[in-house]
């Protein structure tokens, strides 16, 4: 038997209700679960400034470190900073170009139908074990290289550069072939056709149609690699990082102060010479 | 074209004073001792520790990781919208809470509440609510106000303004700037253990410290796997949206 309602009684249930409810459930569950899991108590932070060593270390910033030495030494870590984060990115290039040129498919003798050694198979093998290897250099966080690096070469500036190097040939490598591959091919093609070398049809094809480019992203990446270089220095690959590291270690709030300026400085110096760097090359 | 020798001139002059500047050790890769070492190092890392009982633990710092990303890109998200709502005054709070990377949060604020898993958290949250709250307002200040401008004809209040025309417009934008900064939080979620806080990044300074190679190694993969899981999940999502 059908039981029909009378048109003048409209139902008051929420057909999605049940639904509903089960969503926020699983919500809160889901929330519940994340606090469990990262030690979630915010009472901890209340503690910490009613215990005397947090609270001298935050009322310690102010004044900021302002003597001589300590400026003297900031400046230093924060110079070999910039020179980390630039020779890692001169590295870079120095592995990234020649792999971005192996990687070129434009640029590959064999597709035109010149004989090489071992053939397109071979060649084409070859590329996509270069690419595998950028995907592998690039996907390894620069900060777990710096940390392997570190334990290999010892703590200093040297793990620093290799870890920029290593990470960011990766990703210019992948970038740089991009680039070539987005001009138009034809002048290239053509100069393979007349019998130019690999490099000459690079270096008169398709180098004089992507050199701002090139220029223009390598600028903004070696920006990029600045702020980079920092971090790295909290695992003891030198520069300001690791400086501000040893201060927070001994609890000077003044000396992690005057780092932390600097640090938003050299960020915004780095930002205006890359934009001034492209502005002047265009 | 006189600026562009300028330009590539003074680019040159950083790097020859870069190099000559740091006291770089690269005589380390041709002596003996360390190159038996490196060797020994690959060696290690060519078989990672896949022990049932350790692969757990990482397993279980993975977890540890994924949580502090989600649940700090909840808080920032939270207070963003806050933000986005009432308090277009902090702007140059949010400018201080960005600047600073979510490294040297996490290691500000070990000192406050100690090593471990809310450190991380607090930290990515207090960088990603400068970001966010940024955005948040951003996309909110530069949406039409028609919507809003007939409801505020219309006798609305500010909240009903804000919840009723502001946000549901703005909101896919929104969304899609929270799952993009989430994901860019996982990553760094699993980096910032290094300094002590938390997830598969303190795992493996920890191991790396008692030079057990193999157990880094396992950490090391498990890292990359949650990355490219993350980067073709998120990839998925993005071509389906765009």
């Amino acid at each position: 038997m059908i039981r029909v309602r009378s048109v003048d009684q409209p139902t008051l249930r929420d057909p999605a209700a049940s639904g509903r409810v089960f969503f926020v459930g699983l919500f809160v569950l889901a929330i519940w679960q994340m606090a469990r899991l990262t030690e979630f108590d915010l009472l901890t932070l209340f503690a910490a400034f009613t215990d005397p060593a947090p609270r001298n270390f935050l009322l310690g910033f102010f004044p900021p470190a302002h003597s001589v030495a300590f400026l003297t030494l900031a400046l230093v870590e924060t110079w070999r900073t910039v020179a980390i984060a630039t020779c890692g990115m001169f590295i870079a290039g120095l592995i990234g170009l020649p792999i971005a040129i192996l990687l070129t498919r434009v640029l590959s003798l064999s597709a035109i139908g010149q004989p090489q050694f071992g053939g397109a198979v071979f060649s084409g093998f070859l590329r996509r074990v270069l690419r595998s290897l950028m995907v592998f250099l690039r996907s390894v966080p620069e900060l777990i290289w710096a940390l392997l690096l570190v334990r290999v070469v010892g703590l200093g500036p040297t793990a620093g550069v290799l870890a920029i190097a290593i990470s960011y040939s990766g990703m210019l490598g992948k970038v740089y072939a991009e680039i070539f591959e987005s001009v138009d091919p034809l002048p290239t093609l053509s100069l393979l056709n007349q019998g130019a070398s690999r490099l000459q049809a690079f270096a008169f094809g398709l180098l004089p149609q992507c050199s701002d480019e090139l220029i223009s992203y390598s600028v903004y990446r070696w920006e990029c690699a600045v702020r980079s270089s920092v971090i790295l220095g909290f695992v003891g690959a030198g520069g300001l990082g690791q400086q501000m590291d040893l201060s927070m270690k001994m609890f000077a709030g003044d000396e992690v102060c005057t780092l932390l300026i600097l640090f938003v400085l050299l960020v915004s110096f780095a930002d205006w010479a890359s934009q001034a760097l492209r502005k002047a090359w265009e | 074209m006189n600026a562009r020798w300028v330009a590539l001139f003074s680019l040159l002059a950083l790097i020859v004073a870069s190099f000559l500047s740091l006291d770089l050790h690269w005589l380390v890769f041709f002596e003996t001792d360390s190159v038996q070492s490196m060797g020994r190092f690959v060696l290690e890392f060519m078989h990672p520790d896949l022990q049932p009982q350790f692969v757990l633990k990482v397993w279980y710092a993975s977890l540890e990781t994924i949580a502090m990303s989600a649940l700090s890109t909840l808080i920032a998200a939270c207070l963003g919208l806050v933000i986005a709502f009432k308090a277009s005054g902090v702007r140059p709070l949010l400018n201080l809470l960005r600047a600073v990377p979510e490294l040297v949060w996490a290691s500000l604020l070990l000192i406050a509440v100690g090593l471990g898993p809310f450190a991380g958290t607090l930290a990515l949250a207090l960088h990603t609510t400068g970001v966010l709250g940024r955005l948040y307002l951003e996309a909110i200040e530069n949406q039409t106000d028609g919507p809003a401008f007939a409801l505020r004809a219309a006798g609305a209040s500010s909240a009903q303004v804000f919840f009723f025309a502001q946000l549901p417009q703005a909101l896919p934008q929104l969304v899609s700037y929270t799952v993009y900064r989430w994901e860019n939080n996982i990553r760094a979620a699993a980096v910032l253990g290094v300094v002590g806080a938390g997830g598969l990044g303190q795992m493996l300074s920890f191991h790396l410290g008692l030079f057990q190679m193999n157990k880094a190694a396992t950490v090391i993969a498990a890292t990359l796997i949650l990355v490219a899981l993350v980067d073709s999940l998120s990839d998925r999502i993005r071509r389906r949206l765009g």
